[in-house]
């Protein structure tokens, strides 16, 4: 079996995040980038797989960024991936998803061997989107299985047994691979890289491919554009109840009653 | 191209979800921008009775795609299913809701159809035949704008609870197209085995239109349950921070923030929670926020909209009381 995991730069969720003055983007400089939260459940649930399983021939784990970027493959690397792929180049708009998959659906199609298993995070934390899985899916014509909570791989490696919980139900899928899962929190706990393990990540091999090799879908591009970001407006200040718990209550019920009007 | 706005209305066993009506509304405000109509389109097995509901709530024509294959959401037969309906309708614009499905379903379909895309609209405004999505980003700490273009189809999904739904018509009759949907080879691949309702009454998270939730000062499982009172007394769903999560005092699915759900209802209501940056990544987005913890200088103050500095144990259990008298 070949996994392939898909790994995102974001900012450091308790970074802060300064945007530029005319709100055409945030202020990079000296933010701290992290691999995204959700991409590493991701990678530990490949590198797991590897672990329980005789058959996992080879995890590869790809990044589209700058070169900045490389270092959130380092983490992969370190965590267990064998090899990383970079899909690093101007022309590849960071805020437009659709473009990002059709991007990373043709490197994948590059890739003779191929993969059985294609594993990203349920969303990522700058966008907080989360169509870039489902829409790779498409592009490269197979299933996919959103915010997986449980996972069960049959044991020739020809499909899989996925939980989910949706609203208001739990879910289980059966499937054949190849597929694509979008990982939700809960189904694994990342682990930590360790530093020997971030030194010998250096060393593991790293493809870099450019706008020479993957083409940017004009169409595509026009779609959906990003256009600015900015704080949200301010929320106005929190209205205390006073008292005693009893005065508390019903004063706050009645805010919410009569102001308010969610009860 | 029509100048029409298509809603993708989501039901579950026959039974249409709310946020739907929403839609609805949106999209009859936008339509009578474009000079267009607003359509729906339903998807599922045994739905023939809901297109009634949907033009009640403002649909002029709904399409119906009707069939067992269609009995549950499965990313890839649904989205032929509404593929196929964009191809009859021609809409100018697909409104989804944020769901599960919604993001699912929108992403796949605009793969599909080449579309402009954008996932979980907080605003969404015509400029000249775009439209301007206002949504999140770096986990709800900012708001961005995205320009859809119009020259191609345009597919948003739009977060709950955002718009307001108008008060249905009675006595109107549906306009009903049926599609008639020819699956493609690959939409079998993925099968439902089995789907557990929630049949104990208890919500998950992103349904309750009001979330109760917890954080570590509940100190057990079983203190939880004052929570879960107090959701059931205002027909709620109860959540979680991660550190609850961590200790083990609710599952991860209740988690509520940054690696947990992300939830959006009228009304939340936070107790013994801190607010960390990444839980408040996860419920900033509600309308209401009642937050409930003896230190007043919890960061969750700065985005609650009522603030009670005091035990959550000796709160909770009066605010239940006074509900259930108020409801009674
Ligand atoms: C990458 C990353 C992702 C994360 N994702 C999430 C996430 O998704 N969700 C999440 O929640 N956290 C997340 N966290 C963790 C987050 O930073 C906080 O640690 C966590 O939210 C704290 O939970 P808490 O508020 O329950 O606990 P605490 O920080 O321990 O706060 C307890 C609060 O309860 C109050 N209190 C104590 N006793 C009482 C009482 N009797 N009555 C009333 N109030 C009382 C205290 O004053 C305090 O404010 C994440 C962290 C990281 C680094
Ligand atoms: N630039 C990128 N590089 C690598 N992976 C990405 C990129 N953008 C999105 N993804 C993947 O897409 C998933 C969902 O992202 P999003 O749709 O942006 O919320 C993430 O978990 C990532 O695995």
């Amino acid at each position: 079996m070949r996994i392939l995991t898909i790994v995102k730069q974001v900012p450091d969720s308790n970074a802060t995040i300064k945007v530029k003055p005319d709100e055409s983007g945030i202020d990079s400089a000296g933010l701290k980038l992290v691999p995204d939260p959700f991409d590493e459940f991701g990678i530990e649930l490949a590198v797991q797989l590897r672990e329980k399983r005789g058959d996992v021939e080879e995890i590869v784990a790809l990044t589209v960024g700058p070169d900045k970027a490389a270092e959130a493959l380092r983490v992969a690397l370190a965590m267990g991936a064998d090899k990383g792929m970079h899909l690093n180049d101007g022309a590849f708009d960071l805020t437009n998803e659709l473009l990002l998959a059709s991007i990373v659906a043709q490197a994948i199609k590059r890739d003779e061997a191929g993969f059985d298993l294609l594993l990203c995070g349920k969303y990522n934390i700058d966008l907080d989107s989360g169509a870039f899985g489902p829409a790779l899916a498409e592009y490269l014509d197979i299933p996919h299985v959103g915010a997986v909570t449980g996972l069960d791989v049959s044991e020739d490696g020809k499909s899989f047994e996925a939980r989910r919980r949706i609203e208001g139900a739990e879910e289980v899928v059966e499937c054949g691979l190849p597929a694509l899962l979008t990982i939700e929190k809960g189904l694994v706990e990342p682990r930590y890289p360790s530093l020997p393990n971030l030194m010998k990540a250096k060393k593991k091999p790293v493809d870099v491919l450019t706008s020479a090799e993957l083409q940017t879908d004009e169409s595509l591009q026009v779609a959906t554009q990003f256009q600015s970001v900015a704080p949200p407006a301010p929320k106005p200040d929190c209205k205390f109840v006073e008292g005693e718990p009893e005065d508390m209550v019903k004063e706050l019920v009645r805010l919410l009653r009569e102001e308010a009007k969610v009860v | 191209m029509t100048n029409n706005i298509l809603v993708f209305i989501e039901q579950r066993e026959s039974k249409i979800l709310p946020a739907s009506f929403q839609l609805l509304a949106l999209a009859e405000q936008l339509a009578s921008e474009t000079g267009g109509e607003v359509q729906a389109c339903i998807v599922g097995q045994s739905i023939a009775g809901l297109a009634d509901t949907s033009a009640s709530y403002g649909a002029k024509k709904t399409y119906v795609v009707d069939g067992e294959e269609f009995a549950y959401y499965r990313a890839s037969p649904y989205a032929t299913a509404l593929s196929a309906v964009i191809d009859k309708a021609d809409p100018k614009a697909v409104l989804i809701s944020t769901t599960f499905m919604g993001r699912d379903l929108a992403s796949r379909v605009a793969a599909r159809k080449k579309a402009a895309l954008a996932i979980d609209c907080t605003q969404l405004k015509l400029e000249g035949g775009d439209l301007i999505a206002t949504k999140t980003m770096y986990a709800g700490k900012f708001s961005a704008t995205f320009r859809l273009s119009g020259s191609q189809l345009q597919v948003a999904t739009v977060r709950s609870n955002v718009f307001a739904a108008k008060e249905p018509q009675s006595g109107v009759t549906a306009t009903v197209e049926n599609v008639a949907v020819t699956l493609g080879e690959g939409d079998g691949r993925l099968k439902v085995k089995e789907v557990v309702a929630s049949s104990s009454g208890i919500k998950d998270v992103t349904e309750g239109d009001v979330v109760v939730s917890g954080g570590r000062s509940l100190k057990s499982e079983e203190n939880f349950k004052i929570l879960f009172q107090l959701a059931e007394v205002l027909d709620g769903a109860v959540g979680a921070s991660r550190a609850a999560c961590d200790a083990g005092y609710q599952p991860h699915t209740r988690q509520v923030g940054l690696t947990g759900k992300v939830v959006t209802p009228k009304l939340y209501i936070a107790c013994g929670i801190d607010g960390a940056i990444q839980l408040l990544a996860g419920m900033r987005g509600s309308k209401v926020i009642v937050a409930i913890n003896t230190k007043k200088e919890a960061p969750i103050f700065k985005v609650a909209t009522y603030g009670c500095v005091a035990d959550l144990f000796a709160i909770v259990p009066l605010l239940t009381e006074e509900i259930t008298r108020l409801k009674g």
